[in-house]
């Protein structure tokens, strides 16, 4: 149960304490006057719950979308297209783990799924690399969207990275000439681009397998320019203000559905994709079987206008 | 904003940091030290050398007036989409509210945003342009900037012109949020149907381009041509540092350094720049015209 206190946020402390009573009253053994006790707590527990995420600060909604026990790529992969199959490399370099791919069946239709892997336990969270992909993952991202129009695959992107890995290998081998030639390149790509956001859309890195026709995000993940810790050390040269970065940088999806920086918002379980991952991909499964009939009648021709289209509007509304 | 203003950390010629006191006293002579080679330089002498210092040939920075100066042929120059400005959309405010960055920012510069667009003559051969200008907010890509990259390329490829845009950016604008990121993808998605079309597109890169411009139009160029010493890359040297505890190489993330990985076509000097832009345009027109 030490597990689950870790994993909690800093300002779940009220469900915390719900939780441990509940477990308490359970190892003593369950008389009826128990039984309805926990009852009881439970339905504390959830409106708790629902109080808390009601009203989630932005730098909360930011330690929320980081959680470790959010769903991962390989987690929706399995759950949205089983007997999938898992595709590697860029054919030019090495395998980049940072980011993770496979090609299944999705409700009888081919889909690509192609995302940031974070990693689960320290050994794969340091193969991956944290999700931070180098240029090898942005080539072998483009390199298998490509693929997919072989199967006539729509493609679903999955974001969850801090960022672009800056390291000096990454330079070396053109980080910046690898993202920019992905966001220039999926513009040509012949089958739908769905892209959601699953937990942190950070800056250039995450844009660089984000440009769909349809862009949605999960009810608590983020997406920004830059991490509000990035900004806060630059705009305020103080890292400890990341949480007023966040304030100020509106990178949460309800601001940026406000704006049509977005399209939609997938509704989260109460108390945050971490509490039910199934329940939470469950949602990206409606979610994605609504919108790819959107998409299942248009030509190639009109798939890549549309995304065109979209992105030639984008943030234009104030100009 | 600037991280890279003052310290262009890993620059082949590691400028000497100059004081600010120092540098007043010297400007009210007229006198600008050179933070390479430290020798003194009469201010109108280093403008007449395209701000190149007559010893070391340290590049200070160019504003985009001074490199409409160098590149294009006299008057030729005409700016367009200039009727579009800046808004402070997500009412950002910092150590000081982003209304105000941009209001010091116009009056430093006399610009309204960190890209002038438009057409301009090299040597007689016709070209969409955009030159963006660091001093403006260290050339930080926003809205308005993006916007003004989507429209003259879309007029580069109506009118069939080639193409060449100067960068000078820190990367995306942080005060405009996702706004700013998007513009990443926008001007990407202009400069592919460009090149489909057939346009020809050169991208010259001078000090500084990172982070969210150099990971968008400034490396689509089909040509990618830097200043010597620049610092080229996509993320910060100080980012890089503190993320991976490495030392850095020397040299690392200079012009040079990116021609050594094969990351560029080209290091050309600044009194050569107009003549290779000319000659790689005139092989372009060339091969249209047979």
């Amino acid at each position: 149960m030490k597990c689950i206190k870790k994993r909690s946020l800093p300002f779940e402390n009220s469900v915390d304490l719900i939780e441990e009573r509940i477990e308490e009253i359970e190892l003593d053994g369950l008389s009826e006057s128990d039984k309805t006790k926990i009852e009881r707590l439970k339905s504390q527990k959830i409106k708790e719950l629902e109080k808390i995420y009601n009203k989630l600060s932005r730098w909360e909604t930011v330690q929320v979308a980081r959680h470790q026990d959010r769903p991962k790529t390989p987690d929706i992969v399995q759950q949205l297209i089983p007997g999938y199959v898992v595709l590697s490399g860029d054919r030019l370099f090495r395998d980049d783990p940072a980011i993770y791919a496979a090609i299944g069946i999705f409700h009888g239709q081919n889909l690509m799924i192609i995302g940031h892997d974070r990693g689960n336990g320290t050994k794969e969270k340091i193969r991956n690399n944290f999700g931070m992909a180098n240029p090898e993952g942005y080539h072998k991202a483009i390199r298998l969207m490509r693929l997919a129009e072989k199967f006539n695959a729509p493609v679903l992107t999955l974001i969850d990275t801090q960022g672009a890995y800056p390291g000096i290998q990454a330079e070396e081998m053109g980080q910046s000439a690898a993202i920019a030639t992905n966001l220039r390149d999926m513009f040509s790509i012949k089958v739908p681009i769905i892209c959601v956001v699953i937990g942190e859309g950070g800056s250039g890195g995450a844009l660089g397998i984000g440009v769909g026709n349809y862009v949605a995000m999960l009810k608590n993940s983020i997406y920004s320019v830059i991490s509000p810790e990035g900004c806060a050390s630059i705009l305020w040269r103080d890292a400890t203000k990341a949480s007023k970065a966040a304030e100020k940088l509106q990178l949460t999806a309800t601001d940026l559905i406000k704006r049509s920086l977005i399209d939609e918002i997938i509704p989260e379980p109460f108390g945050g994709a971490q509490r039910n991952q199934k329940e939470t991909i469950q949602n990206i499964d409606e979610f994605l079987s609504k919108t790819l009939k959107k998409y299942a009648k248009m030509s190639a021709k009109d798939i890549t206008a549309d995304r065109y289209s979209k992105f030639r509007k984008l943030a234009t509304q104030d100009i | 904003m600037t991280p890279f203003d003052f310290n262009p950390f890993g620059r082949r010629n590691l400028p000497k940091k100059i004081s600010e006191q120092e540098e007043k006293k010297l400007s009210e002579k007229n006198w600008v030290k050179c933070p390479s080679c430290g020798v003194l330089i009469y201010d109108k002498q280093l403008k007449d050398n395209m701000n190149i210092c007559p010893k070391c040939e340290y590049l200070f920075r160019l504003n985009s007036t001074d490199r409409i100066k160098l590149i294009f042929d006299e008057n030729t120059f005409e700016e367009k989409f200039n009727d579009i400005e800046p808004k402070d959309v997500l009412n950002f405010s910092d150590r000081i509210p982003y209304s105000q960055r941009l209001k010091e920012a116009k009056n430093k510069t006399g610009l309204k945003e960190a890209i002038r667009v438009g057409t301009g003559s090299i040597n007689n051969i016709k070209v969409a342009t955009g030159i963006m200008d660091f001093g403006f907010i260290g050339g930080s890509m926003g809205v308005v900037v993006g916007e003004k990259i989507v429209r003259i390329v879309e007029f580069a490829t109506q009118e069939k012109l080639p193409l060449t845009i100067f960068s000078s950016s820190g990367g995306a604008r942080m005060q405009e949020g996702m706004y700013s990121l998007v513009q990443m993808a926008r001007t990407a998605a202009v400069i592919g149907r460009y090149q489909k079309a057939g346009g020809f597109y050169i991208s010259v890169l001078t000090h500084p381009t990172t982070g969210g411009v150099s990971a968008s139009f400034a490396f689509l160029g089909d040509v990618i041509i830097a200043e010597p010493g620049a610092l080229i890359g996509f993320a910060g040297p100080r980012v890089i540092e503190q993320t991976t505890k490495q030392k850095l190489p020397s040299g690392f993330q200079t012009s040079e350094f990116l021609l050594e990985h094969g990351q560029i076509d080209k290091i050309v000097k600044r009194k050569q720049l107009k003549q290779c832009i000319n000659t790689l345009f005139g092989f372009y027109e060339k091969g249209k015209q047979t």
